[in-house]
């Protein structure tokens, strides 16, 4: 199995502000990878250098074998790209929005109307395609956004948070249509915000904070590299958190983590359902009351927090508008 | 790198055709569908016509006394110039949209997006000029040249209105956002369009200023298609070099704003990000 895309090193800069600080990843052929990370981590520069839309100030990028830099129209031949926002003409119909990417990847006339059908049915937008696409829904959008950026049959695509803002309908649709493009042998490469859709889709996630990689690998080895299990309990109203601390101190032999808003205790375990057995046994023996009790795997969330410092939900600062980053630019000039 | 095969040159540029001639399409599919814009750009012309021949009109004195005959070129120039600034707040929006990054990661030649836009801009200029000439005439404005000369005019109004267009088409890429292309692209035709001889002869002005009118390209253009309608009895040129040679200069005020903005918003095309 090839390697569908590699990046070493980029770095990107604007002003004193970091985007890509030296990030490197690796996608194999007809895998995906998830990147992970809060906004401004650097996910969506990554992506706008691996699709030659910018130039990174230093490190090297290759996409279906060619060098960004140096053959950016064989990469751009071989690529699909949906992002963040649906790119579409509000003013042409589904249909032309289809057959004019057609054209400008020189499919011929031809071809790119049989190439629209196709993907107008594929996408059931067969009878909204001969409206224009400003009466099209959110996930209608999407839909055609998706669907123009496989136009050309590309065999690497680049999806920026394709499910940002859609209903948890739509999404589990675009979630389908995603896994579909893989099993027919598509390299995707990802972004989300969302700890779940990485979790569904990608076959390697790679976290990403500051610019960089911080971790990578499947679901699983980035679960494992947290620890093992937790213990997960809720104390009922009343009962003293500091008896429950005691008891799962004992259990865990380490302080548990103590959530006094929501009454709620943490602590990593070794054993397995024995140790939930145990720890009903004391718990009760020390009169503590139980709202809830369970054992659970570190969800990606305890990947991020454990790894960044922080949930991955925060928001870091980064410069997103236009005008912030030519600002950065020029003070660097 | 630098040297290409004459095959792959060819191809090249087949390709540029190409895709400049569907992204015009693209364009020229708006027109029905978006009628508001058009209407407005013929209303504006319109208004102009309308408000310079009767409000002004009476109080500008132009020797031979037909300022309406002496007008038209003069609105002829500024609706082309106003145009081209359209091209700017489009390309602006398709930034906003993110249309710009979906164009820029297709194969596509780098040049075709703004050539796209620019023409098809272009054929918007035909229908606005057909319109207003039709104004014109029905508030007494007349030709007095050969066919063959009115037609030369108005192919001049539209060489410089593609140059306007470039201008545009830079100024669009450079701003922030759709709302600043809306302002940045027209604020700065309104000192261009007045400091020339479109509304006004130049002769009434301070010497210093009419050198700099003179030399205005919007001048030359105005002169240039006075003389092919045959409204010219009414304007001096006044020893103004630039004026007297209105046609040449104009076609090579033209040829250098196509060159030198094309290069420019070319070259930041290349570059451009939607955020």
């Amino acid at each position: 199995m090839g390697v569908a895309i590699r990046a070493e090193g980029l770095v990107k800069r604007y002003g004193s502000v970091v985007a890509l600080d030296g990030m490197s990843l690796q996608v194999e052929e007809a895998t995906v990878l998830g990147l992970l990370g809060p906004n401004g981590a650097g996910k969506t520069t990554a992506v706008r250098v691996l699709t030659t839309l910018l130039d990174p100030d230093s490190g090297t990028a290759e996409v279906a074998g060619f060098d960004v830099r140096r053959h950016p129209d064989e990469v751009r031949r071989r690529i699909g790209l949906s992002g963040q926002y649906a790119a579409i003409d509000e003013y042409l119909t589904g249909r032309e929005n289809l057959q004019m990417v057609g054209r400008l990847y020189h499919l011929g006339k031809a071809h790119s109307r049989e190439r629209a059908a196709e993907l107008l049915e594929r996408f059931d937008l067969v009878d909204a395609g001969d409206r224009i696409a400003k009466t099209y829904s959110g996930g209608m959008r999407r839909r055609l956004d998706l669907a123009a950026s496989l136009v050309a049959s590309p065999p690497v695509l680049f999806l920026d948070e394709p499910t940002t803002g859609l209903d948890p309908r739509s999404r589990l649709g675009m979630w389908d249509v995603i896994s579909g493009l893989v099993r027919d042998g598509t390299t995707v490469l990802l972004t989300t915000q969302y700890l779940e859709e990485a979790d569904r889709l990608a076959d390697t996630i790679a976290v990403v904070d500051h610019g960089r990689v911080i971790a990578s690998g499947t679901a699983d080895e980035l679960k494992s590299q947290v620890g093992g299990d937790r213990l997960d309990l809720v104390v009922t109203a009343g009962s003293p958190l500091e008896t429950a601390a005691a008891v799962l101190s004992a259990i865990c032999g380490v302080a548990p983590t103590v959530d006094q808003h929501s009454r709620r205790l943490l602590g990593p375990v070794a054993g397995g359902a024995g140790t939930l057995i145990e720890a009903i046994r004391l718990l009760d023996e020390a009169g503590v009351g139980i709202d809830d009790l369970a054992l659970r795997r570190p969800s990606l969330d305890d990947v991020f927090l454990s790894l960044t410092g922080h949930h991955s939900e925060d928001e870091t600062v980064a410069p997103t508008s236009r005008r912030q980053r030519r600002q950065a630019e020029r003070s660097t000039s | 790198m630098t040297l290409l095969a004459p095959e792959k040159v060819s191809s090249r540029l087949s390709h540029a055709v190409n895709d400049s001639l569907v992204l015009t399409m693209r364009h020229l599919r708006h027109i029905p569908r978006i009628p508001e814009l058009l209407v407005f750009s013929i209303v504006q012309p319109i208004m102009f016509v309308l408000l310079f021949a009767f409000v002004f009109g009476g109080a500008i004195q132009v020797a031979g006394g037909g300022y309406r005959s002496y007008l038209m070129a003069g609105i002829f120039a500024q609706t082309v110039a106003f145009n081209g600034a359209s091209t700017g707040v489009g390309l602006a929006e398709d930034m906003a949209k993110g249309l710009i990054d979906r164009f820029r990661s297709l194969p596509m030649a780098r040049s075709a997006v703004l050539a796209g836009r620019t023409l098809s801009d272009l054929l918007r200029t035909v229908l606005i000029l057909i319109v207003m000439s039709v104004c014109g005439l029905a508030v007494g404005w007349r030709t007095h040249t050969s066919a063959l000369s009115i037609t030369g005019g108005f192919l001049l109004l539209l060489l410089f209105g593609f140059a306007m267009s470039w201008i545009g088409a830079w100024i669009g890429l450079i701003v922030p956002s759709t709302e600043v292309a809306n302002t940045a692209g027209f604020i700065w035709l309104f000192p261009l369009t007045f400091m020339s001889n479109a509304f006004v002869p130049i002769q009434t002005m301070p010497s210093w200023l009419q050198t700099v009118v003179a030399w205005n390209p919007i001048s030359a253009t105005v002169q240039a298609v006075r003389t092919a309608f045959g409204n010219t009895g009414v304007a001096p040129t006044r020893g103004f070099w630039p004026l007297e040679h209105a046609a040449v200069v104009s076609v090579g005020w033209s040829i250098v704003l196509i060159v030198g903005f094309g290069v420019l918003a070319v070259r930041r095309y290349r570059t451009a990000s939607s955020r």
